[in-house]
């Protein structure tokens, strides 16, 4: 335990920041002549493909339409022709589902965007509206379709807000730069939620390693004369940008084991996601880009304002292509993003930095009983019982040592010396218990 | 990703998250473990001559060999983690300065094999294997092990018959000079566990480099120091006599023999105090450091079972309550 460590509420590590483009300016990343739409860049049910092959596009215009309510659409994200409709593989479940291929023409023609001024103007079932129609998720890895997380249930009141601005994970720095360069959307998005959700409070939490963007949040805050918001300077430990850290440090509450934060009257928003808020009400446009973070073994690292459905490869080749030595392509940061396998794998909403680095993965070896793992577990958990159960095939016993708790951070992998893949054995333990309990019903 | 993509050429490498690794490694554990050892290990060559390097070597080495055995034995790879060392290094501490090396081959070889490969190898073990090598020559060779001598007035000088703090027939001085002899070392007792100074160096550099955590070896000499001095003994006396400080910074703090929590650990650690206390002033032994761990160790599945933590967001099961704790929980906290 580090000493910064004993005055934090969670418990973590410390892993090395590396967030090597804090200062580089968002670029804006040419657009590509091919896209791949997947019509489940979110969580819940996919969006159905409501365009055929051989048609023509405008960027904005909506090519699937959002596949029930907890889902969103999916937008054209550039002008040109539909290719061709194929079918993929989901890069996160592992499901076959529609992938959209479009053909830029090179025009980015948009459809026409029906803009409002006045917020007054509009009633909480249209501003919930627009924001459904723009095909907002959460873009801070997890994609959860905003439209919900903005309409909780009568019966479980809100009294905080939290604007996620932590960045926890090492190498990114996207939400760093769109404090710095988009905060006055960031704060017209946390207007609009404010309208939506009437809480008592809006916090903007980011990471004391991002100075800037706390002083230049607390600018913007004072000028904008806002007295329900402030800005929360946080203990800079992984995973200190989770929903349930972020609770339990800021307001000492705990989200209940397969609850939410809004069963403890707290809504968490991304900041980019705060900035898409605004621009999805105000200007009426739908979800075609984001900002991320294209670093590690990239001979440029830059923050890059990409289309939805750019391939890796030209983000890759924009940043001055990869260094030899590099074999992983890791879609979000080091400690919970996911390898991909193929250079044509597509930017999506949920990809917040394409991390390229090599393998340095050790052997396993056995556990010694250090306990690091049980120092390390946010959630309080004993990580080092599920691998014992995990290897014994003792599901039950690890669901009564409540490994569906675990929010799979990685920290304990993270800390154990012997190696081991700790997640890896607590997902399968996850997969097992999803069987039984399937099997059971 | 798409399946008709003949194209694509390169394909990466998969793997589960996280995708980096702190620093730290068994190697680094053992080894930064090891060196801390070296401190008393010094200490135990000034104050009991060069016969202790040959202790040493024997029981690293046998250890080593036995180790490398048992594994082959075992078709199981052998790994040089240093952990075999740290044993044999352990063993030759807590053993008298004038023990026949047969008796040290014989103490390391029942360590390795018996305590740690027959459990099943490194943090398998259920008992601490240096204290159990030690355990077993007390058992069987009586006479030898409770042989004492006298610090050495230079390393190759021969040894005189001396007595132990602990032991019949020493004499207690009355002035501080006995705290300070007890504390820098010089006076009679097992190699590595005289000089309090040496091991605390030893155990500063674990503290340090955070390899043990401080929680056992407080709670452990806090159990003594207290316990002694309401039973109306000298409490320093206690703290710094026979093999307490070696055995609460290097032994009770052995991972795979000590609980996995914190709070398991308190436990363990207070068990561990009160047990030296009972056998030291009403058991027939004069130490009860090497029994208190391994009596401990034997609690330890027991203590781990029993201190596991409720989670972040634990909600008791309903049939447990009525459901009014629950919501009282969610809403005020």
């Amino acid at each position: 335990m580090s000493l910064a460590a004993m005055f934090t509420k969670s418990k973590g590590v410390h892993p090395p920041e590396n967030k090597v483009t804090a200062n580089k300016k968002i670029e804006k990343m040419p657009l590509p002549k091919v896209v791949y739409l997947p019509v489940a860049q979110h969580i819940g049910a996919p969006a159905k493909v409501i365009v055929k092959r051989g048609e023509e596009v405008k960027t904005g215009q909506v090519i699937a339409e959002a596949g029930g309510y907890v889902s969103a659409p999916i937008h054209a994200t550039v002008s040109g022709k539909v290719s061709k409709i194929t079918q993929g593989i989901h890069f996160v479940s592992g499901k076959p589902m529609d992938i959209v291929v479009i053909e830029s023409d090179g025009n980015d023609e948009w459809v026409e965007l029906d803009k409002k001024t006045n917020l007054s103007d509009m009633d909480n079932e249209e501003i919930l509206k627009r924001i459904w129609d723009a095909g907002l998720v959460g873009m801070g890895g997890a994609t959860f379709p905003t439209h919900v997380k903005l309409k909780p249930p009568k019966d479980k009141p809100i009294d905080t807000l939290i604007i996620n601005g932590a960045e926890c994970e090492p190498w990114i720095t996207s939400d760093n730069r769109v404090m710095l360069e988009k905060g006055e959307k960031v704060l017209k998005g946390v207007r609009v939620m404010l309208k939506l959700i009437p809480a008592k409070k809006a916090i903007i939490a980011i990471e004391k390693n991002k100075p800037e963007a706390i002083a230049h949040m607390k600018k913007l805050v004072a000028k904008s004369r806002m007295k329900k918001v402030e800005v929360l300077g946080l203990p800079t430990q992984y995973p200190m940008g989770g929903e349930k850290t972020m609770t339990k440090e800021i307001l000492d509450r705990e989200v209940p084991i397969l609850g939410l934060p809004l069963d403890i009257g707290v809504v968490v928003q991304n900041v980019s996601t705060c900035v898409a808020i605004s621009e999805a009400v105000f200007d009426g446009k739908p979800m075609v880009e984001r900002v991320m973070t294209v670093t590690g073994m990239v001979k440029k690292p830059k923050n890059l304002l990409v289309r939805f459905g750019t391939p890796v490869e030209d983000l890759i080749e924009h940043c001055g292509g990869m260094k030899d030595e590099a074999d992983e392509i890791i879609f979000g940061g080091p400690m919970m993003g996911i390898t991909q396998y193929t250079l044509d794998t597509p930017v999506q909403k949920g990809t917040n930095c394409v991390l390229i680095k090599k393998n340095t993965k050790a052997d396993e070896r056995n556990c010694i009983r250090c306990a690091n793992c049980v120092n390390t577990c946010p959630m309080e958990l004993m990580p080092t019982l599920y691998v014992a159960y995990a290897k014994k095939k003792m599901w039950e016993e690890a669901e009564a040592a409540f490994v569906d708790d675990c929010m799979e951070c990685g920290s304990c992998a993270y800390a154990c010396p012997a190696s081991i893949p700790i997640v890896q054995y607590i997902k399968l333990a996850k997969a097992e218990l999803g069987k039984i309990r399937r099997a059971k019903k | 990703m798409t399946a008709d993509e003949k194209e694509v050429g390169r394909t990466f490498k998969g793997s589960t998250s996280p995708h980096v690794k702190s620093t730290t490694s068994v190697e680094r554990i053992m080894y930064l473990v090891i060196i801390a050892l070296l401190f008393p290990t010094a200490g135990a060559v000034y104050y009991f001559g060069v016969y202790v390097i040959f202790i040493v070597i024997t029981a690293v080495v046998t250890a080593i060999l036995v180790e490398y055995i048992s594994k082959m034995l075992r078709k199981r790879p052998f790994v040089m983690d240093g952990s075999a060392i740290i044993t044999g290094l352990l063993l030759a501490l807590v053993l008298p300065p004038r023990i026949p090396l047969w008796a040290v081959a014989i103490g390391a070889g029942i360590a390795i094999a018996i305590a740690k490969e027959a459990f099943g190898g490194l943090g398998q073990n259920v008992f601490n294997p240096a204290l159990v090598g030690r355990a077993f020559l007390t058992v069987s060779f009586a006479g030898l092990m409770t042989k004492w001598v006298a610090p050495v007035d230079s390393p190759t000088a021969d040894a005189v018959t001396g007595a132990t703090p602990l032991g019949d027939g020493f004499e207690r001085s009355v002035d501080s000079s006995l705290y300070w002899d007890m504390f820098i070392g010089n006076t009679g007792g097992s190699l590595g566990e005289t000089s309090a100074l040496l091991i605390l160096i030893g155990a500063a550099i674990l503290l340090v480099f955070k390899v043990i955590n401080w929680r056992i070896p407080a709670v452990y000499i806090g159990t003594v120091f207290v316990f002694t001095a309401v039973l109306g003994e000298d409490p320093i006396f206690h703290v710094l006599a026979g093999g307490l400080m070696l055995g609460a910074f290097f032994m009770a703090t052995d991972y795979a023999t000590a609980p996995l929590t914190n709070r398991g650990k308190c436990i363990f650690a207070l068990g561990a105090g009160l047990l030296v206390v009972a056998i030291r002033l009403y058991g027939s032994l004069p130490e009860g450091v090497l029994f208190s761990i391994l009596i401990m160790n034997g609690f330890t599945p027991l203590i781990d079972r029993y201190t596991i933590p409720k989670p972040y967001g634990y909600v008791p099961p309903p049939e447990e309550d009525d459901g009014k704790e629950e919501k009282k929980k969610e809403g005020s906290k």
